[in-house]
């Protein structure tokens, strides 16, 4: 088979890739800077074959989201920052639920309505809850247009493997910028109704309940149990991750997604400048990856958290490298974004020569 | 030595800044290079000016947002303002004559003015004033064929469109020719 290679941008390459990995519905909302996502869908739709509808609100979304993974859809949504928060009480219910599903979030500035431009500042949200009892989502970071179309896949694989909502969280930037993209094949996500889609009582079998309700405490505790009991399995099997230089680096760099990008630039800057820094990105936000964080403070001298926030990963790089050598941070805040420049000369700061 | 060069492209709304960059980055594509093109998307468009980066490079691109430049096309005053000292010493400018009052203020790069609004008025199509500048950028660096150009305009431009190729065909090669007659 010919590569098919094609120039475009992070979410159009998002939405293509949805429906190549065999996307039977989507429900959204516009919101900027994620708006050509479901614009894409809603002129493929008619030509492709899948369910696209504009709901009301997020609040709607998400809830139609959960209603077709009862049945036992593949189904999506996506959105951005105030549009997200507006749907953690469905995700709360979907990860109770056991439904798997796909959400999105390019992630913009905040806090509040906040501005359009990328931001970094939901990762609490997305890794730690977002909404309420003791839940997670499955958490991929793409850092190209490339990952942006692969993680579809990826996320569906999860979803359905876990039965556990996955989210790719990425940002403004990434959904907006423009790179080379190959495209996976279509029709190479196989798609198998789950026995325990509600999809109505066959005779031949029991009946399929999807509840969030479990009034007795003693069932409830059981479902935490068993929640926890996946979660666990997830830590073990699926951390994703990717280092660059780290072998012989003297400072890593920590950061995911965008900023993952930028720091390259930093990290070829201080190369340059007779430093060696290399780079630990997290794909996977959630499963952490801290098992390696604390391989390489075996090695590294110093780590460098770079993050378009306040500095909230930085709380699990402490975790991986667990007091072993000293975590420093440079952000952006509010959709600004970190310059290379500045981060290298942190790096320079923190060796302590040039 | 490894090869890059990093571009930005600025102007109001309209003038085709979004899409000379996303022509560059197009092109570049089919000739196997690696390439990023990302735009302005943010309150700068909504206040009528927009730009876009594109990195064209042999090898892996890091960072797709940059802050200084190796090349600035510039189509208005207010990107002249913010972009001239973001340009690399002894990079490059191309601006068009027209809508760029301000005279020089740096002594460590190139500028090139180009009337290709002018140019483009003279072919009837004053849409193709961006097509005259990047004519002429790609006289001075040679980054992609023009006949991959083409190739890309007839991939990227809608059938109905299509009409339109031989315009910005001439538009490229007038650019070009400007550029040619300075030297």
């Amino acid at each position: 088979m010919t590569k098919e290679i094609r120039l475009m941008k992070g979410n159009e390459a998002l939405a293509e890739a949805s429906i190549r990995a065999g996307l039977q519905a989507y429900f959204g909302y516009p919101i900027t800077p994620q708006s050509e996502v479901l614009e894409y869908f809603a002129e493929q739709a008619p030509k492709r074959g899948f369910t696209v509808l504009q709901a009301e609100s997020e609040v709607a979304s998400i809830n139609m989201v959960f209603g077709a993974a009862g049945a036992g859809a593949r189904v999506m949504t996506s959105s951005s920052s105030p549009g997200i928060s507006l749907m953690q009480e469905g995700l709360s219910y979907i990860a109770a639920g056991e439904l798997p599903c796909l959400i999105v979030n390019v992630n913009r500035g905040g806090p509040g309505l906040g501005t359009i431009q990328p931001g970094q500042g939901d990762y609490f949200q997305s890794t730690k809850g977002g909404g309420h009892g003791d839940y997670h989502l499955i958490v991929l970071a793409p850092s190209s247009v490339q990952e942006m179309a692969d993680f579809v896949f990826e996320g569906f694989k999860l979803a359905e493997k876990y039965r556990n909502p996955v989210m790719i969280l990425t940002d403004g930037a990434l959904g907006q910028m423009m790179e080379k993209v190959e495209l996976p094949p279509e029709g190479s996500l196989p798609y198998v109704r789950p026995e325990w889609a509600t999809t109505g009582k066959a005779a031949t079998r029991e009946r399929n309940i999807v509840t969030t309700l479990f009034i007795e405490p003693e069932v409830m505790e059981q479902v935490n149990i068993k929640l926890q009991k996946k979660y666990t399995e997830i830590c073990e099997k699926e951390v994703r991750y990717e280092t660059i230089n780290c072998e012989d680096a003297e400072i890593v760099l920590c950061a995911y997604g965008l900023s993952a990008r930028i720091s390259q630039k930093a990290m070829d800057l201080a190369r340059e400048g007779g430093i060696k820094a290399g780079i630990f990105r997290p794909i996977t936000l959630y499963p952490y990856p801290y098992e390696i964080l604390n391989k390489l403070a075996e090695t590294a001298d110093h780590f460098l958290d770079v993050e378009m926030n306040a500095g909230q990963m930085i709380e699990d790089v402490r975790l991986g490298v667990n007091g072993k050598k000293p975590v420093h941070f440079t952000g952006r805040m509010g959709g600004m974004i970190p310059d290379p420049e500045v981060i290298y000369q942190e790096i320079v700061k923190i060796v302590g020569k040039k | 030595m490894q090869k890059s060069e990093e571009i930005i492209i600025a102007g109001f709304g309209g003038q085709g800044v979004l899409s000379l960059g996303q022509m560059l980055a197009y092109s570049a594509m089919i000739e196997n290079k690696e390439v990023s093109w990302m735009p302005s998307y943010g309150p700068e468009m909504r206040g009528g000016t927009a730009n876009c980066i594109v990195i064209i490079s042999d090898t892996r691109i890091s960072s797709p947002i940059i802050t200084k430049f190796d090349s600035a096309i510039l189509l208005n005053q207010p990107s002249m303002d913010k972009f001239e000292k973001a340009v690399k010493p002894n990079g490059l400018i191309i601006y068009e004559e027209s809508t760029v009052v301000s005279k020089p203020r740096r002594d460590d790069v190139k500028y090139i003015k180009i009337a290709a609004l002018e140019e483009a008025t003279k072919l009837n199509k004053k849409q193709v004033a961006n097509m005259v500048l990047l004519g002429a950028f790609l006289e001075l660096k040679p980054l992609v064929g023009i006949e991959t150009i083409l190739k890309a305009l007839k991939t990227v431009l809608p059938e109905r469109h299509h009409h339109t190729i031989p315009v910005n065909q001439n538009a490229l090669t007038r650019g070009k020719e400007i550029v040619q007659e300075l030297q």
